[in-house]
């Protein structure tokens, strides 16, 4: 049994010890930036400039997971991105979200917008992963073994164009403390920016928003939280407006705890929140926020 | 150019889905199946194309058990020219999904492959990568935007961050995220008239064995209840006493 652990920048480093644990030793490769503390046995480090398209490294990622019989990723997008790719380029069993680990090849993994947890078994080896640290002891890694640079070709088939990244200065909603989100009820784009990004910049916390928020137009995107966009596990998660459809809970579930402000004192999401208050969130989250100021 | 889009019947999304009481199996108390809402805007996107001159030909494709016929009768119905059912009996995971495509699609030889980035039931966003993967195509996953020149296809994708625009060349594949588009409503009248259109059932001699499978099904564990509270103040103060704040 050998564990490689892909990082595409320095700051997935410290999420793979607890993961990487359940295996005993590992390496990792980490795509771009600089080796840190990961406790691996051996960190490869690509020192690519930024992370190139999937297309363009998933041979050459291919060939440098072809030396271990299991290959993992802090899940995200661009984690299920190439990750696949490799999968598929190498003939590999994959196994998505992993939550926990019950031997060598038998893993948890939730499904159906995390109404069920499935106990899967790779049949063969190589076997390809996603993982969600959230599902994992909070290990602070140790020193790395041995730094080794490594040389990962980009072929430039795929060519990017541009990038644009969401609103600055904002943490990243997958590794945050505090998630504020609202959903529709948040009527357009200014009124979520200024009452949910209002109160997110008072304490430092990350925005996030429901599916049906996003598809209104009153969200980006890369802000949507659940089955289909990004999974949290803050230690506090508010949820202003949201009724609390399966597939946004599938988002939260691991969170500490989980505040809901709804109008509607019957909405679904009481039943799952810690603490509830029935009342308009235009009034509750301006005194929320000088009372927790 | 020619697009083929496979797509896959999945329970439908809202339904309540529970682990059986042995945990064999899964039970969805009798819902009825759709297309894969990711796999639908895939269709709808070619579609699109195909009206606007763009596409010459769009061809839905699904590999499965002989039920998929009716998803793929809607797929017609919305607006594909023709559909094929590679038939088999035998449990598919991704990989031997992405091989079993694969074979079709380099017969069919399309400019174009476009799907769902993931399937609503297992949720796990792997078949059209692996398909990629193994035709050595080019991909762009997570479509948030399409434009498919006679030269080359320009898609804007999620990103973790925000989106990204990727050129590629063709033949590429690309795999659909919610915003791309709202796929259109067909009423009942609209699957009927698709019945003249051409489905072709192929059985699969053998598919290739999965490289994994779900030994058991549990529930997810449920969040203890909460608690309503009745003002503000009171809720500022539980926050700060289960010190998470």
């Amino acid at each position: 049994m050998s564990l490689l652990v892909i990082c595409f920048d320095p700051s997935e480093l410290s999420q793979v010890a607890g993961f990487g644990a359940s295996f005993g030793t590992y390496d990792v490769l980490l795509l771009t930036g600089e080796a840190g503390n990961a406790g691996a046995s051996k960190i490869h480090v690509a020192n690519l400039v930024e992370v190139p398209p999937a297309d363009n490294i998933g041979k050459s990622v291919a060939s440098v997971a072809a030396n271990y019989t299991h290959v993992a990723a802090v899940s995200s997008m661009r984690a299920k991105d190439l990750m696949a790719r490799v999968a598929g380029i190498n003939q590999s069993a994959m196994i998505t979200d992993v939550v926990k680990v019950f031997s060598e090849t038998e893993f948890e993994r939730p499904m159906v917008a995390g109404s069920v947890l499935a106990r899967v078994k790779a049949e063969s080896t190589p076997i390809v992963m996603t993982f969600r640290p959230a599902g994992f002891d909070k290990t602070v890694p140790g020193p790395n073994g041995s730094v080794e640079s490594i040389s990962i070709s980009d072929t430039g088939r795929v060519k990017r164009v541009s990038t644009s990244a969401r609103q600055g200065g904002r943490p990243d909603l997958s590794q945050a403390k505090f998630v504020v989100s609202g959903g529709r009820p948040l009527k357009d784009a200014a009124t979520f920016e200024q009452v949910i990004g209002g109160f997110a910049d008072k304490f430092g916390a990350a925005v996030g928003a429901t599916r049906a928020a996003v598809d209104s137009g009153i969200a980006p995107n890369d802000l949507q939280v659940g089955q289909t966009g990004k999974v949290v596990a803050p230690d506090l998660y508010i949820a202003a407006g949201i009724s609390g459809s399966t597939q946004h809970m599938a988002g939260i579930k691991d969170s500490k705890l989980i505040v809901a402000i709804n109008k509607d004192g019957d909405a679904p999401i009481f039943d799952q929140a810690d603490l509830g208050i029935v009342g308009d969130l235009y009034e509750v989250l301006p005194e929320l926020e000088k009372a927790l100021s | 150019m020619k697009a083929i889009v496979p797509i896959k019947r999945v329970v439908d999304p809202y339904a309540k889905v529970k682990p059986t009481a042995d945990g064999a199996g899964l039970d969805s108390g009798g819902a009825k199946f759709e297309i894969n809402p990711f796999d639908e805007i895939a269709v709808e996107e070619a579609v699109r194309q195909k009206e606007a001159g763009r596409f010459t030909e769009v061809v839905v494709v699904s590999v499965g058990k002989g039920e998929c016929e009716e998803q793929l009768r809607k797929a017609l119905a919305i607006g594909a020219d023709r559909a094929v059912l590679l038939e088999t009996q035998e449990p598919l995971d991704s990989p031997a999904v992405a091989k079993v495509l694969s074979e079709f699609v380099a017969a069919e030889a399309p400019h174009v492959v476009l799907m769902g980035k993931q399937a609503t039931d297992d949720d796990n966003n792997q078949a059209g990568q692996m398909l990629a993967a193994i035709l050595d195509w080019p991909q762009a996953t997570f479509a948030a935007k399409t434009d498919f020149a006679a030269d080359k296809a320009t898609v804007v994708r999620e990103t973790d961050s925000g989106e990204e625009t990727l050129e590629l060349p063709y033949p590429c594949l690309v795999t659909t995220d919610l915003r791309l588009n709202e796929p259109r409503y067909i009423a009942l009248p609209g699957i009927i008239k698709a019945r003249s259109k051409p489905l072709e059932k192929r059985p699969l001699a053998s598919v290739p064995a999965p490289k994994s499978s779900v030994v058991s099904f549990a529930p997810a564990p449920a969040r203890p209840p909460g608690r309503k509270v009745g003002s503000v103040a009171e809720l500022a103060q539980a926050i700060k006493d289960r010190g998470v704040f």
